[in-house]
């Protein structure tokens, strides 16, 4: 089996851009991840390309050839669509096809245009992730669901809004100096605890933002990057895939992601690592209480005691399991089709120390990312190597 | 109007609200004794496709809410409103909790299931009525 090697990665700024089109968005991530790459556009063989609420935000639909051209490459493309994990979904497919032989150039990659709907309309949009019948027609909106998961873990297991504030403040730090984060100023506890409500007991600082952007990769074959002298000193190692109930009220317990165990427990083996082999992690924290729940089931915490990880210390910059060194989904941003591949855009970077927060795992060589749709009822997790030489 | 934007009646969510309308809710028991709810050709638990419409215990259990500020615009007139899920024997259903004072929640309290209809769309929704 072939290794697969990241030759370069492109993300574009994540923040307000309503004014601009997602093609155009994609264009630049993918303009950006071919001149990292060094490689020519004409070798690439498929696009695998991640988005969500493409027609609601731009009334287009058959987005794979668009991006393709938009990219500037001639060759097959498809749309995967796993809600926001999404461009996870496109990467696990071009990591199985370059890795059976079936290509040796792939571009993955995602965008999302969500300001330009406004508050009410991407709250709209997102709550199409959830069940129509069972769940959004009782007024589940995406926060609303996060928070009846964060209220059962309350009540389950402890913890409070103070120890969910710690997550938003830490992600916030992480995020400044990383010029394509959304946010990049420092917040408090008290700004998150005294921010107004959306869904409680989440408030609007344990959210994340509503954020337009794009990302792209650029996969080769290990024996691609060999023949052809290309610098992919990063392989992703490790895919693994989980599934849930989609309606949160079906599942036997209100505040675990059993779909990210099982994601991660077969990227895990793909990889032939542990959770104590991993230096540092990418979670999908669209709410903090998300975060908790990610880092729980990746084995890194028990259930019931990955609240207060933030609060500790052990996943800031300084700690023994920094998680979300970009500033995560939180302070980053969410372009919902973009976020999976930014995430291993981002590990790239941390990998290979042109990331702003690289010095905080000069050590490490192994990360982690995690991408969820939904309530985690799609998980995707991705392990991400430096290539020892 | 048709509760649903696209005019469509899905014959096993819809059927179970007029069923819970007229008190008479249900929930679906396969030969194992596994409760799901509606739409399912099979049981979710062991497969079995022999599935019973068993009427719903009338007293539930709140299992975990939350109370909504930012709404979609179907229910803009509405905020905040509560919504949560509770448990009705094997299953549990979402819907809104009405009639409530959102200082007094807490997780096992009792409710019973109902409709309502949403303030902004007057559509019909399933709701919770403490008890
Ligand atoms: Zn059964």
């Amino acid at each position: 089996m072939t290794e697969v090697r990241i030759a370069g990665v492109g993300v574009t700024e994540f923040g307000n851009a309503p004014e601009r089109t997602g093609r155009d968005l994609f264009g630049d991530a993918s303009d950006d991840a071919f001149a990292d790459a060094g490689v020519s556009r004409s070798d690439v063989e498929s696009l695998r390309y991640g988005n969500f609420m493409g027609e609601l935000a731009e009334r287009q639909g058959h987005q794979g050839p668009l991006m393709a051209e938009a990219a500037g490459v001639r060759a097959p493309a498809t749309r995967y669509e796993s809600a926001c994990a999404s461009s996870s979904a496109a990467l696990r497919s071009a990591v199985r096809d370059v890795r059976n032989g079936e290509e040796d150039v792939v571009l993955v990659g995602g965008a999302e245009r969500m300001t330009n709907l406004g508050t009410a309309g991407a709250t709209e949009a997102l709550a199409i992730a959830a069940d129509e019948l069972w769940e959004v027609r009782q007024g589940v909106t995406f926060p609303g669901a996060y928070a009846l998961m964060a209220q059962a873990y309350f009540d389950e297991y402890g913890g409070d809004r103070d120890d969910l504030a710690h997550v938003a403040v830490k992600n916030h730090e992480h995020a400044i100096g990383n010029e394509l984060a959304h946010y990049q100023d420092p917040i408090s506890v008290d700004d998150v605890l005294e921010a107004p409500p959306v869904s409680e007991p989440l408030g609007l600082y344990d959210s994340c933002p509503i954020s337009d952007g794009a990302s792209a990769l650029v996969l080769v074959s290990e024996a691609y990057a060999e023949a052809n002298d290309v610098d992919a000193p990063v392989a992703v190692t490790g895919s693994g895939q989980g599934g849930d109930d989609m309606a949160l009220q079906d599942r036997e317990y209100l505040a675990r992601t059993p779909a990210t165990n099982s994601a991660a427990k077969e990227a895990y083996e793909d990889a032939g690592i542990g959770p104590g082999d991993v230096d540092f992690v990418e979670v999908h924290d669209c709410f903090t209480i998300a975060e908790v729940l990610a880092l729980e089931s990746m084995g890194f915490y028990e259930t019931g005691e990955g609240i207060g990880a933030a609060r500790r210390g052990e996943t800031t910059a300084e700690g023994d399991l920094p998680v979300n060194l970009s500033g995560g989904l939180k302070a980053k941003g969410h372009p919902v089709g973009a976020t999976g591949t930014a995430q291993v855009a981002e590990i790239t970077k941390l990998l290979r120390g042109d990331h702003v927060n690289s010095d905080a795992v000069a050590d490490g060589t192994v990360g982690l990312a995690h991408n969820a749709g939904g309530t985690v009822a799609s998980c995707l997790v991705h392990v991400v190597e430096e290539v020892v030489a | 109007m048709s509760a649903d934007p696209t005019g469509a009646r899905d014959e096993g969510f819809d059927d179970f609200v007029d069923a819970v309308a007229e008190g008479e809710g249900y929930y679906l028991e396969c030969d194992s004794g596994h409760g799901s709810v509606p739409p399912r050709r099979v049981c979710p638990d062991c497969g079995g496709s022999d599935l019973t419409e068993t009427p719903l215990p009338d007293a539930g259990e709140l299992r975990t809410y939350t109370v909504t500020h930012v709404a979609t615009p179907s229910f803009s007139e509405d905020t905040p409103y509560v919504t949560a899920i509770a448990s009705f024997g094997p299953v549990r259903i979402t819907g809104q909790l009405r009639e409530a004072d959102p200082e007094e929640l807490e997780r096992g309290m009792p409710v019973e299931l109902t409709t309502a209809r949403s303030a902004t769309t007057d559509r019909r929704l399933l709701a919770f009525d403490p008890r």
